[in-house]
């Protein structure tokens, strides 16, 4: 007798009664749909954080002015600023491990070109910060610490700024922009970035020399950076131990004695990314015990439901056996009803956990990322259940006596 | 089935079938010996409760013994497991009892292809196979229909063509007349004899003298032991078929 014949067999007793089978597979499709449908959307979720992270920057540490302590009734970060031009350049030179150190200030302003203007964030920085986003241009260049040195009044935009001020397509390069008033000449046009996943525009910006920035924008050279400072690491291992020479080196010079608090702060990203992943990972182990035992529950209720079965084709099972059915054929039968039965459930499961997801993306705009891998565990799964779950009413069947079977009212 | 040209088909010895019920053995057959030759045709009769069935059952291998041996067609069939016992009644054993019925809401056809199914035959040679069976018993138009919409005699004889698909050597047949009208009665009486003709040996059950009489030999049956086994001159039911037809106005 074929495995084809068997299936057949099995896909009609499932059809004979098809409510009854499909609230049976039901378990196996709410566990295979939830599956799917969590493990897409916890997925989705954490391509869009190291998205978010790796659009930073990598092997980032941001310090902010101010105390990093949360007691006490003190401003929150960056309120007072603490961090001078010249602790920046300390950092430079003795810290081995940070190869980029770049001063972020900004400020939102109307920026008016030859007819047009346009709000929009200037930034003022040094070229070590297009070193830290790895950013390059599409036309002209970017300005260079020369041009930091002797606060030169040039402007590196983002192509939505450009296609604002000049119109889509136009070459800026050359043209002068004005910043509250101020005439800035544009030398190159910045490649763009696209939107972040939050959605905001990277390419809705213009930078600046941090010493044109400060001088010009904000008003006066000062002796604080009144802005965050991003520093790169060489390597993600070495973050932690830059972050330690950075601290050291601030606290010496700060003139902090032991005990007093920093009157700085430094975040470490990498750390912070490692801690998010670290988070997806247990909620990830979560959902999948919360599947297991879905798909537990599942094969319960397909043994009852086939031990009903059993019970209720006693008569039938007696007829096979009569005209030369042999145990193992009655065992197959019921063992791929059972397997047949999760396995469709499975399938529905996919179904259903991807249209799920797909609803979620589309109504919430979550970013959800549907696994084929994680697919074919689940169906994998859910045929171990159909077998493990299947197997004892499958024997049960084939070991009855024919004419017992026969007799049975 | 050469190994056994002179050895007869059934060969019972010494059988005895005790029921358990509550504690106290109730013995169903009693040391019964019994032989049936290639080709015979065995009626056998007794009164309800005899140990008729219970000797059906056993015949036709759905049942082990309380103690006694069987030999069908030279073979120790006790020396088999289950699946030997599923091998010999899909190729050598035809049943015909009441209740063996067919299965329900499965087509005619289908349910005269299952004994071929298990046999492991293709297919197309299969639904062939089945087909002509159901012509054999005149069903050849009602292929697609479900027990349900088949008359009591009709499903009677979707259950003898599924008896006879696998063409095996014994025929056994359990009151197979029980629900049917004197005519079809006939009817399948004179298939029976045409089989016995044909070589097959058929082992019947019946209440009914009338049935009887186109046996070759009646064996009657009372308190689980054989009681009489006498030949008998059959009446030919086809030719009763035939003079049935003159005598009976259009
Ligand atoms: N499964 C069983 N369990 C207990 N006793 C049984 C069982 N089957 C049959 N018997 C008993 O065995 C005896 C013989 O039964 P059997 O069915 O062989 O009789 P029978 O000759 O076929 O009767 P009938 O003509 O009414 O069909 C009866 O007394 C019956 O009660
Ligand atoms: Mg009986």
């Amino acid at each position: 007798m074929s495995f084809n014949q068997t299936l057949l067999i099995a896909i009609r007793a499932l059809l004979l009664n098809k409510l009854r089978s499909f609230l049976t597979g039901l378990g196996i499709i709410i566990g295979v749909a939830a599956v799917v449908a969590m493990v897409a959307v916890g997925e989705g979720a954490k391509d869009q954080m190291k998205s978010v992270f790796s659009s930073l920057g990598t092997n980032l540490l941001i310090l902010l002015p101010g105390a990093s302590s949360a007691g006490g009734m003190r401003g929150g970060f960056g309120t007072q600023p603490t961090i001078t031009w010249s602790d920046l350049d300390a950092i430079r030179q003795q810290v081995p491990t940070a190869r980029y150190v770049a001063a972020v200030l900004r400020t939102g302003a109307q920026v008016v070109g030859d007819q047009e203007n346009w709000g929009t964030t200037v930034y003022g920085t040094s070229p070590d910060y297009f070193g830290i986003r790895d950013w390059k241009t599409t036309l002209g260049a970017l300005f260079v610490d020369s041009d930091v040195r002797s606060g030169t009044k040039v402007a590196d935009i983002g192509q939505t700024v450009s296609d604002q001020l000049f119109g889509p397509g136009a070459n800026p390069i050359g043209k002068t922009i004005r910043i509250r008033n101020i005439p800035f000449t544009v030398i190159g046009l910045l490649a763009p970035k696209g939107q972040s996943p939050m959605g905001q525009d990277y390419d809705d910006c213009v930078y600046v020399p941090q010493t044109s920035f400060a001088e010009k924008i904000q008003g006066g050279l000062r002796q604080f950076v009144s802005g965050i400072t991003e520093v790169s690491a060489d390597s993600s291992q070495d973050t932690a131990k830059c972050e330690g020479q950075i601290e050291a080196l601030l606290r010496e010079r700060h003139h902090l004695r032991s005990g007093q608090a920093d009157d700085f702060s430094i975040r470490n990203l990498t750390e912070m990314e490692n801690a998010s992943q670290q988070g997806m990972q247990t909620l990830s182990l979560l959902l999948s015990s919360i599947a297991a035992v879905s798909l537990l529950v599942g094969g319960i209720g397909i043994m009852n439901i086939m031990l009903v079965s059993v019970t209720e084709r006693t008569r039938e099972i007696g007829l096979r056996m009569a005209i030369g059915a042999k145990p193992l054929h009655i065992m197959a039968q019921f063992l791929v009803e059972a397997v047949t039965l999760s396995v469709i459930g499975g399938l529905i499961g996919i179904g259903l956990g991807s249209t799920i997801a797909w609803r979620l993306a589309a109504t919430f705009g979550w970013h959800v990322s549907l696994r084929p891998d994680v697919m074919a565990v689940a169906m994998v799964f859910a045929a171990i259940v159909g077998v493990a779950f299947g197997l004892y009413p499958a024997r049960k069947a084939s070991r009855l006596n024919p004419i017992e079977a026969l007799r049975y009212e | 089935m050469p190994e056994s040209a002179g050895v007869p088909l059934i060969e019972m010895r010494g059988i005895s079938k005790a029921y358990q019920t509550g504690g106290v053995p109730l013995w169903a057959l009693r040391q019964v010996d019994f032989e049936v030759p290639r080709g015979d045709f065995v009626a056998i009769m007794g009164a309800s409760g005899s140990g008729k069935s219970t000797l059906m059952n056993l015949l036709g291998c759905l049942d082990r013994p309380t103690s006694g041996r069987y030999r069908l067609a030279g073979r120790d069939v006790y020396r088999t497991d289950s699946n030997g016992l599923a091998t010999i009644r899909n190729r050598y054993i035809g049943f015909v009892f009441h209740t063996l019925n067919l299965l329900a809401r499965t087509s005619a056809v289908e349910n005269v292809e299952l004994p071929l199914v298990y046999a492991g035959v293709r297919a197309r040679t299969r639904h062939q196979l089945a087909v002509e069976a159901l012509q054999r018993v005149g069903l050849g138009a009602r292929l697609q229909h479900h027990p349900s919409q088949l008359s009591g005699g009709q499903q009677q004889r979707v259950a003898i063509a599924r008896a006879l698909v696998m063409r095996p050597p014994l025929l056994l047949a359990d009151e197979p007349t029980g629900n049917l009208d004197s005519r079809t009665s006939l009817e399948v009486m004179a298939l029976f004899q045409e089989l016995g003709r044909q070589g097959v040996t058929v082992v019947l059950v019946t209440h009914e003298p009338d049935i009887a009489a186109f046996a070759r030999r009646i064996v009657v049956m009372r308190d689980g032991a054989i009681r009489s086994d006498l030949p008998n001159v059959s009446k030919d039911a086809a030719a009763m078929q035939a003079e049935g037809q003159l005598v009976e106005p259009r």
